[in-house]
């Protein structure tokens, strides 16, 4: 019994040890990336997965965008935005119609690179205008803002005819691919990760922790609270555009509060200021619904008491204010003890 | 002039916090301003800094009027501070406390930052340096990694002044420093305090409630009580000034 | 002239729906500084109970509105017990979206019980007088009537009371409640119970103006009876009450004289701008954060 229970804690041990061994070995990242790449492209090639689990590869891959991206909001600066459908919905929009008013058909699968970033782009223009009330705004108010913004978006598409008003665009070319959302998955990591690990970064984590004091602290928070918004939404956009051209019809609803009520739920069910906790929570939350399916209407009353569960005994989520050493840049985690080797090797060098 | 204030007069409401304040400051100087609780103290300090707007008077650095800025635009200007409550970034390493307060000094642009490109990881490089090098003239480079709210609270109020520091200010203005201390900690940051003003050059505004710190290393004192200021002069005038023992006594405070 | 005060009795009668709820969601943040996001759904739930007790028991209007403003109270102290209380030290948001996550199960509880669109009978019989033109019924009048009793009951209690002292208390400085002996959990439960219920009788009046009910109706008219909390100056009870009949008012004034496609653009764009000039609402006072 008792040599049982040992070999069992060798064998967890060592298992242990091997996982350890591979979150640590940050020379594996970039090969995983290429492999991630190449089945990308692969699977849908060679017909190794269904057209289903394909799909909801590319669903999760949406919804990693939209959560990390919010997460920057949310989790790291702190604030409460309600709105990032309303981002997205920009973006939807913007590059639906840009592939279905104005950029030829045999164009559009190359183009569909540039008409996603112009998504992006003008959900970030939009962005920069909700930043603005929140030099001033913060907690509850800015959170209203935030779900004013969405709903005005909403209804000025609900009121323009020209891009079909409350009936929305049909007939949308499927252009989102699993290798394009792949790459996107990565640009959108990556880029944010960036930003976290800067100047700026450190600058919404103070705004978060004490706006005052890290004003008093030379951040200038009028700059990292637009930066903040900017690339926030330029990725909802992003992601709203990849949703459009997979889902292959938009409508005003597509975008409303319960959208923006799931993506909520993947930042704070992952984790709050962490990367790692927003692809955890997206993954999570995608494939959890997807498995939970032959519950049928039960399932939507399950996941909510998941979450309920899950926030009175992690209130920060899974991962809050905690990294996966992958998503760290390799100077930060060696800093100090870079600085410290050094500072030995000048005290030898001096004595 | 150096840093100077001109009948600065505040209100919060209807209450005056501060009624014609005056301050002539000169290059290295250390000057303690001392006061019951309430005199407007703090709030000086959140005039001077940018956290509350003059009501009336005017406050320049080197001339640049200070009235209307942005804290982080006198942070800019050379003025740092330290907080009564102590206000650090909890959640965030020591080392993280410290970098932050390097923003401006950090040259580097936001393209820059998302692509990390060779001048982000130069500049970073060059930053987190610094900030070692200056959390071990605190001796706290072993805390580094360390989330600040971990720290003993000693070491917060230090790192607290490591912090304000790394904003390379001209003019450091602490916020009663020595409050919770026992003597002979006090002691030490007597000491302290006149060796970091050495080592940076620095010019100090002191507030404190701890007579025998005050007394002990300023060179000037301003008193306070509600909202004016009551007396100025020399530690010894001060100490022999009727209408500071009776606005201390008055407080049953100790003189 | 006869169109206006036809509109202007309308505005009333959403704006005292609204108003009501709007009443839950202030009187919950005065006291935990806690948005509950599901108070829409317990407003949804107390529209479902008055279809239950007026189609199964055939119950009349005053036993199913008692009916209603009970279960719903009821609902709302476990899920407080349940819910929020463990969350009290956490971030904040933890409780938010706990909130949110409540919000969700009562609504697709609901859902699976009701899957279509329901009916709600008649409880009142709607008689329609036209004076001087306008049209005025006897359901509008009552709704109108027993809120305007409702809300000025609670402000009754909030400024009268034991009960009411202590919310007030409370809200004014958490820290000092327990030095006074106030049993705080008490309070709080106090708080919920008769915030839920106004928001039970709110579902009760709309289901019988607007008889089809479904289980996301909650959705949309709690989000905007929040903004009415907000824009009265969330906290601030009688904030609350002047928040949802303004909303009550732009909606239907922006119906009457634009497609109803803009109501929403007008009320939110209305919404921003007075959060500009007022950034604390109404009635409500920023609270200084001291350096
Ligand atoms: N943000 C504020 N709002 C209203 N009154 C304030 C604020 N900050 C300080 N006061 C008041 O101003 C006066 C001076 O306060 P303060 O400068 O903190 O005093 P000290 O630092 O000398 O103890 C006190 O009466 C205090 O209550
Ligand atoms: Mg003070």
């Amino acid at each position: 019994m008792s040599k049982e229970s040992s070999d069992n804690g060798n064998w967890k041990n060592w298992l242990s040890r091997q996982w350890a061994k591979i979150v640590t070995n940050r020379k594996l990242l970039p090969v995983l990336l290429v492999i991630g790449l190449l089945l990308s492209f692969a699977i849908p090639q060679f017909g190794l997965l269904n057209q289903y689990i394909v799909l909801i590869l590319i669903y999760v891959g949406i919804n990693i965008i939209l959560s990390t991206s919010l997460n920057l909001v949310n989790g790291y600066m702190g604030e409460f935005s309600v709105g990032h459908a309303g981002f997205m919905a920009v973006g939807a929009y913007i590059s639906a119609i840009l592939t279905t008013k104005i950029i030829p058909d045999s164009l559009a699968p190359w183009l569909f690179p540039l008409v996603v970033f112009a998504g992006g782009t003008g959900a970030a223009l939009i962005g920069l205008m909700v930043a603005i009330p929140s030099f001033k705004t913060r907690g509850d108010y800015l959170a209203i803002v935030t779900l004013a913004f969405l709903m005005i978006v909403k209804s000025l598409i609900e009121n323009i005819e020209v891009i079909g008003g409350p009936r929305g665009i049909p007939g949308i070319t499927r252009l989102t691919t699993l290798p394009w959302t792949f790459i996107w998955v990565v640009i959108a990591v990556w880029v944010i990760r960036n930003f976290v690990y800067s100047k700026f970064g450190r600058g919404v984590l103070s705004i978060r922790e004490d706006e005052i004091a890290s004003d008093l602290m030379s951040v200038n928070s009028r700059q990292v609270k637009m930066l903040t918004f900017v690339i926030s939404s330029f990725f909802a956009g992003v992601a709203g555009a990849l949703f459009a051209h997979i889902l292959q019809f938009i409508s005003p609803r597509v975008f409303d509060i319960i959208k923006s009520t799931d993506i909520l739920i993947m930042v704070y069910l992952g984790g709050i200021g962490s990367i790692a906790g927003s692809i955890l929570g997206a993954l999570i939350f995608t494939i959890l619904l997807e498995v939970l399916r032959p519950l049928g209407m039960w399932r939507m009353v399950l996941m909510p008491l998941v979450l309920v569960v899950l926030m009175i005994y992690r209130p920060r989520g899974i991962m809050g204010l905690r990294e996966f050493r992958w998503f760290v840049p390799g100077y930060d985690l060696i800093a100090t003890n870079l600085w410290r080797k050094k500072k030995e090797a000048k005290d030898v060098s001096t004595s | 002039m150096f840093l100077q204030a001109k009948g600065v007069t505040h209100y919060f409401g209807g209450l005056c916090a501060v009624s014609d304040f005056n301050l002539n400051l000169k290059p290295n100087e250390l000057i303690g301003i001392i006061g019951p609780n309430g005199a407007g103290k703090t709030t000086i300090f959140n005039l001077i800094t940018g956290v509350y707007k003059a009501t009336k008077g005017s406050i320049t650095i080197d001339g640049i009027e200070l009235v209307g800025k942005t804290p982080n635009q006198i942070t800019g200007l050379g003025i740092a501070r330290t907080f009564q409550n102590i206000r650090l970034f909890k959640d965030l390493t020591v080392l993280d406390n410290v970098r932050i307060a390097n923003y401006s000094q950090s040259k580097y642009n936001p393209i820059e930052a998302l692509f990390h490109t060779g001048r982000y990881d130069g500049e970073e490089r060059r930053i987190a340096n610094h900030a070692m090098d200056l959390l071990a003239v605190f001796k706290l480079q072993d805390y580094a990694d360390e989330a600040s709210k971990n720290l003993p609270y000693g070491l917060q109020r230090r790192l607290e002044i490591a912090r304000a520091l790394a904003t390379h200010p001209k003019i450091l203005l602490l916020d009663e420093p020595a409050a919770g201390m026992n003597p002979n900690e006090i002691g030490q940051l007597m000491e302290f305090i006149g060796w970091i003003r050495k080592e940076f050059g620095l010019t100090v505004i002191l507030i404190e409630h701890q007579m025998r710190l005050v007394m002990g290393i300023c060179e000037r004192i301003k008193v306070l009580d509600f909202g004016a200021t009551l007396a100025e002069g020399l530690p010894v005038e001060i100490q022999n000034n009727p209408k500071v023992m009776e606005a201390y006594l008055g407080e049953g405070g100790d003189l | 002239m006869t169109y206006i005060l036809q509109q202007g009795l309308n505005s009333l009668q959403l704006g005292s729906i609204y108003a009501l709820i709007a009443l839950g969601y202030t009187m919950v943040y005065g006291i935990l500084t806690m948005i509950n996001f599901a108070h829409g759904d317990l407003f949804m739930v107390g529209a479902f109970l008055c279809f239950l007790a007026a189609t199964f028991l055939h119950l009349p209007f005053v036993p199913t509105l008692l009916i209603a403003m009970i279960g719903v109270a009821l609902i709302g102290v476990v899920i407080e017990r349940f819910a929020y209380k463990p969350l009290r030290q956490a971030p904040r948001v933890s409780a938010i979206i706990t909130a949110l996550g409540v919000g969700i199960f009562l609504e697709n509880f609901t859902l699976v019980f009701a899957p279509y669109p329901q009916h709600v009978p008649t409880l009142i019989k709607n008689t329609t007088w036209v004076i001087g033109g306008v049209s005025v019924s006897s359901l509008q009048l009552i709704i109108i009537a027993l809120s305007l009793v409702l809300m000025v009951l609670l402000d009754f209690i909030v400024r009268k009371t034991m009960v009411g002292m202590a919310m007030r208390a409370i809200s004014w400085d958490k820290t000092i409640v327990p030095l006074m002996g106030i049993p705080l959990n008490l309070v709080i439960s106090a708080t919920f119970a008769i915030g839920t219920s106004l928001g039970g009788a709110a579902g009760v009046m709309y289901a019988l103006a607007f008889p089809v009910i479904d289980p996301y109706m909650g959705i949309m008219i709690g989000w905007k009876a929040f903004i009415a909390a907000v824009v009265g100056g969330i906290g601030n009870i009688r904030g609350a009450m002047i928040g949802g009949f303004i909303l009550g008012g732009v909606e239907i004034l922006v119906a009457a004289f634009l497609p109803s496609t803009y109501r929403d653009f007008v009320a939110f764009t209305l919404l921003l701008i007075l959060l500009i000039f007022r950034p604390y609402g109404i009635l409500g006072k920023p609270r200084p954060q001291k350096v």
